[in-house]
């Protein structure tokens, strides 16, 4: 069941954009969430959808994983679509009933922002189910690079990233197996009142902080073990290096951006 | 009466429809009568694990059926509950769980979710503790002050104190020195004979289920490959060897005499190569 849980995982594949640079990945989200924030109208919008729809296609990422991976999000979906749907002042008045009025205005803000927070997430999804961890956190380091001239540990950041990321498969498993462990003890974590449910996940979270500590430790020994030390005159066994599927890409970002900022200046 | 285990056809999918899809159980079938102890052998992802989830009701089958004692473990909710106190699986590395102050406690945590009065659950609990050689003052200290073997018996006992009438065990000597491995196999065997129960072990180690099974069951590449004796199944030794399994030294070694032309029969623990030599030593 928790298997489930599709955050920061990532889907092997051969496609074009699962071999694009990270860098280039990384910033073509920044241009598309720039993209999408511009966009005013529904032409524009369309484009935005456009876009990642063909990026989709081309990934192979199969959209029933996209559409898995917005279960935890329901809450803030429906949120933010009942508040614009609610508290968007206008002139077309849709129902009234109390003290609560739905107007046309709203109705269209609220599918609105539902679209961008929908667009939003699916676009960082793609980008976290086509980088592997490690060339992710090389990506950022190498884009954060111009950091360290004011003194960030931007390796050290990104090398924290890297095992975070990486251990949330491994802690899901561990989390599985414990629940599996208790419940052959009888434990119930289905039923019950809800101080009785928040009991009950005492015997899963005791064993998986122990646990987390213990392959910390364990990680930190065998880094050590093998000599690791920060950034300073490290090499890489990837090295990253631009090809002509980025420069591709880069071209088709800035024409989307173009657009939408073209489009808007005409008020569409 | 009914087999104490029935397996019947039983399939399992995991990830169905993701790119990690993976048939881990294919169509395997068998039975296990009350008091038997039965091995569970393959190599590292040939199901083992799989299948004995499945026998408590924690893993769903795809398709199949698994009967408890005549009815379908997963015929009602009720039912289901039940049968993961009647089969007791003690998971890989059980120290892991651990999670109580005391090692009281954590032992008794299986009774109390049985709903057992409270007499009911002390005497379990110190039962239990006997089983697995834990003393009265261990019982009194935290499980994370006892020593790795120590914590492998307090997470046994965790599940002998439900009393199961199958229990189950994955690898339960794995990584504890000698000492500790027969002690934990002769404590699980005194469980046995004490309750009558049924006892499922699975192990990577070919000496310790020659000795002390009944029966073998040979899991590869999610089939069921073999049943039979330790004889039946040893018997078939170069089969064994192919799967990338291992045999015991002692039939190795009866096997490369045999290949030498000696005439001594197969045989598959120390006891046995013992009593063959001997009589090959009075026949001359």
């Amino acid at each position: 069941m928790l298997k489930d849980i599709t955050l920061g995982q990532y889907f092997p594949g051969t496609s074009p954009v699962h071999k694009l640079d990270p860098r280039t990945k990384l910033l073509m989200l920044v241009v598309y969430i720039v993209a999408l924030f511009t966009a005013k109208s529904w032409l524009s919008y369309g484009l935005c959808l456009g876009f990642l729809v063909m990026v989709v296609a081309v990934s192979k990422i199969p959209p029933k994983a996209l559409i898995k991976g917005m279960k935890p999000m329901i809450f803030i979906l429906v949120f933010t679509g009942l508040l614009n749907l609610f508290m968007t002042p206008g002139e077309t008045v849709l129902v009234s009933f109390w003290n609560i009025t739905v107007t046309a205005e709203g109705l269209e803000r609220a599918i609105f922002m539902v679209f961008r927070i929908l667009m939003l997430i699916s676009a960082t999804f793609l980008l976290t189910y086509t980088t592997s961890p490690i060339s992710l956190t090389d990506g950022l380091e190498s884009l954060l690079g111009p950091l360290k001239k004011i003194h960030l540990p931007v390796h050290e950041l990104s090398m924290m990233m890297c095992i975070a990321l990486r251990f949330i498969p491994t802690l899901i498993e561990e989390t599985d197996k414990i629940i599996s462990a208790q419940k052959a003890r009888g434990a119930d974590f289905e039923s019950g009142k809800l101080m009785e449910r928040v009991k009950a996940l005492i015997p899963i979270l005791v064993p998986l902080f122990i646990s987390a500590f213990r392959r910390a430790d364990e990680l930190a020994t065998a880094m050590e073990c093998r000599c690791y030390q920060g950034g300073e005159g490290r090499t890489k066994m990837k090295q990253m290096r631009y090809m002509r599927r980025d420069f591709i890409a880069y071209f088709v970002g800035i024409l989307l951006i173009g657009a939408t900022i073209a489009l808007g200046s005409f008020g569409l | 009466m009914a087999p104490i285990i029935q397996v019947d056809n039983l399939t399992y999918i995991y990830s169905q429809g993701t790119p990690w899809e993976h048939t881990a159980l294919d169509g395997v079938s068998f039975s296990i009568e009350r008091g038997e102890f039965v091995g569970i052998i393959g190599h590292t992802g040939s199901g083992k694990s799989t299948l004995i989830q499945q026998l408590n009701g924690l893993l769903k089958p795809t398709s199949g059926h698994v009967l408890l004692d005549g009815t379908d473990i997963w015929a009602d909710k009720a039912t289901t509950r039940q049968a993961r106190f009647r089969v007791g699986l003690v998971f890989q590395y059980p120290e892991y769980q651990l999670f109580e102050e005391t090692v009281y406690k954590d032992i008794a945590f299986g009774p109390k979710n049985m709903h057992l009065s409270p007499e009911e659950i002390d005497r379990r609990v110190h039962e239990a503790a006997g089983f697995v050689g834990i003393t009265e003052e261990q019982l009194k200290v935290s499980p994370f002050d006892l020593s790795g073997g120590q914590k492998r018996r307090v997470a046994i006992a965790g599940v002998i104190a439900m009393e199961p009438e199958v229990l189950i065990l994955d690898e339960p000597a794995a990584g504890l020195d000698p000492e500790g491995r027969e002690e934990i196999l002769q404590n699980i065997d005194a469980y046995r004979r004490a309750k009558n129960a049924t006892v499922i072990m699975v192990s990577h180690s070919m000496n310790d289920v020659a000795r002390l099974t009944d029966r073998l069951l040979v899991l590869n590449g999610s089939h069921l490959a073999m049943d039979g004796t330790p004889r039946e199944v040893f018997a078939r030794a170069q089969e064994l060897l192919d799967m990338g399994l291992d045999i015991p030294e002692v039939t190795r070694v009866f096997l490369e005499l045999q290949k030498l032309g000696a005439d001594v029969p197969a045989v598959y623990t120390i006891r046995q190569a013992v009593d063959a030599l001997l009589k090959l030593k009075e026949g001359k």
